[in-house]
């Protein structure tokens, strides 16, 4: 087994200045690690800091204190303590994202917003737009949506347009909250589909799902979140 | 890209005191090819005092400059002489101003606002000029038919596009820009940083854009310097700072976004 992420001692707590330094802690001595090809399932109830540890490890977080070590290509790095340029260029190489919403940018298109990725890795145009038609077709999207800007389409399609940006450039680490948690049966049986062949193609996942006949069918292990509880008794 | 290239710009320790008032204080920052690095903070924080040290429009009472030019030598700007800081300006530089009609020329044609970049570095050949002028307009989505007309007749979002073209028709790496989306309407906006976004991207830009608008910052850049009564308060990368910002005056401009 070739350890692609480890996270050790992480804790996280925020300080909220405008309420008087209010001190809100997330959650601590994280410690957990994933495989390639394997599917870790953060489990536990909303508001426990799952989300909070997704975005520890994509940098939109802070980390506080502890490691979070990312393999990559016979190197090591320590998000906890990365610089913020080369977290932008783990992310455009090492780390995929499917946040809960997607984030829509007035006026581009679902492909673009789909074959960005790609785009910044450095694949043509032609070819990045190739792929991300494909993945939006597996993903049952509408073909007449794919030159319109995702802001008016409804939850479900914009998740999807987020899971196919999340999963076009193939990369080697990929976290996932919630992917189908405003998905129809179908659609959701598509992301499991995916989600088993990037297992194949040797991707660590890390994923938060709350439907258990998902979770039952993706998860290799399952991270219980009331390890890392910050506020015992809470 | 690879990750151990030289910076194309280094503000080191930079101040300036206008007499005995601060415009800003040991600012330092590191811009690489193709980075987009937002200052964001309110009126008086130091934001235009910092882009203007930058571009050396200003002297620096401390602290340094250092531009790689394109023949690869890293050299401190306050040093150079004046022609060729001029040089730089015209070529390698854009400044994309608030008020776009302080970036134009309002006295003559759109056209010809473009085109007098090429001409001052050496274009002659008038068909060109205009072929590529007007190549421009279409690229910042300026009906071909208004090539001739004075900026004068332009409304305000046309007018910057307008001052985008001009700007980076000499193809410059480095992009200055002070609150280039301040006093459009909301829709000339999306349309304007939609058409920013994209050209940063595909020209490579390296971009220093001042801006009070965080929703601009987290669109068009990758890293966030915070500045507040001319200090740098916090830096990093950009969802970084706005999703867990960590000062207190962070915390503030944060929340007191209207939610979309």
């Amino acid at each position: 087994m070739t350890i692609a992420l480890e996270l050790s001692g992480v804790a996280k707590t925020f300080t909220m200045h405008l309420q008087g330094g209010l001190c809100l802690p997330v959650v601590s001595d994280v410690t957990f690690s994933v495989a390639r090809g394997e599917c870790v399932v953060l489990a536990g109830p909303s508001g426990v800091g799952k989300s909070s540890i997704l975005k520890m490890i994509f940098g939109s977080y802070r980390c506080d204190r502890g490691r979070i070590l990312v393999h990559h290509e016979a190197r090591q790095t320590d998000i906890a303590t990365a610089s913020p340029r080369c977290m932008m260029a783990l992310r455009r190489h090492t780390l995929g994202y499917v946040s809960q919403f997607l984030r829509a940018v007035p006026r581009v298109p679902a492909l673009d917003v789909v074959a960005e990725p790609l785009l910044a890795r450095g694949t043509s145009r032609e070819e990045a737009r190739r792929q991300a038609t494909a993945l939006l077709t597996r993903l049952n999207i509408d073909s007449r949506l794919w030159g319109l800007a995702p802001a008016t389409f409804s939850g479900g399609e914009q998740q999807r347009i987020n899971i196919a940006r999340g999963f076009v450039a193939d990369l080697p680490v990929l976290l996932l909250d919630e992917p189908t948690a405003a998905l129809d049966a179908a659609n959701s049986h598509v992301v499991v589909d995916l989600v088993e062949d990037r297992k194949r193609r040797g991707t660590a996942i890390i994923a938060i799902v709350h439907d258990d006949a998902i979770r039952e069918r993706i998860a290799d292990a399952i991270v219980a979140m009331t390890l890392f509880n910050a506020r015992p008794g809470a | 890209m690879s990750e151990n290239e030289q910076p194309l710009l280094v503000a080191d320790g930079l101040s300036k005191w206008y007499g005995r008032r601060l415009g800003c204080r040991d600012v330092s920052f590191t811009l690489y090819e193709g980075e987009v690095i937002a200052v964001v903070g309110e009126s008086g924080s130091g934001k235009s005092t910092l882009l203007r040290l930058l571009c050396a429009e200003i002297a620096a009472s401390a602290g340094r400059v250092l531009y790689r030019m394109r023949d690869g030598i890293t050299r401190n700007l306050p040093e150079l002489g004046e022609a060729e800081r001029r040089f730089l300006a015209r070529t390698d530089w854009g400044y994309v101003h608030q008020d776009a009609s302080l970036g134009l020329r309002m006295a003559v044609s759109a056209g010809a606002n473009v085109g007098e970049r090429l001409m001052a570095v050496g274009w002659r050949h008038y068909g060109r000029i205009r072929g590529t002028a007007a190549d421009w307009l279409d690229r910042v989505e300026i009906d071909n038919a208004r090539i001739d007309d004075s900026p004068r007749t332009y409304s305000g979002g046309m007018r910057q596009r307008l001052q985008i073209a001009r700007n980076l028709v000499t193809a410059p790496r480095l992009v200055l820009m002070d609150e280039p989306t301040g006093g459009l309407d909301v829709s000339v906006q999306a349309r304007l940083l939609d058409l920013l976004r994209s050209l940063v991207t595909d020209l490579k830009l390296s971009v220093v854009i001042v801006t009070h608008d965080l929703a601009v910052a987290r669109l068009l850049s990758h890293r966030i310097i915070v500045m507040k009564d001319g200090m740098v308060v916090e830096s990093g990368l950009t969802d970084q700072v706005l999703d867990d910002p960590r000062e207190a005056y962070t915390q503030l401009l944060v929340s007191s976004i209207l939610p979309p």
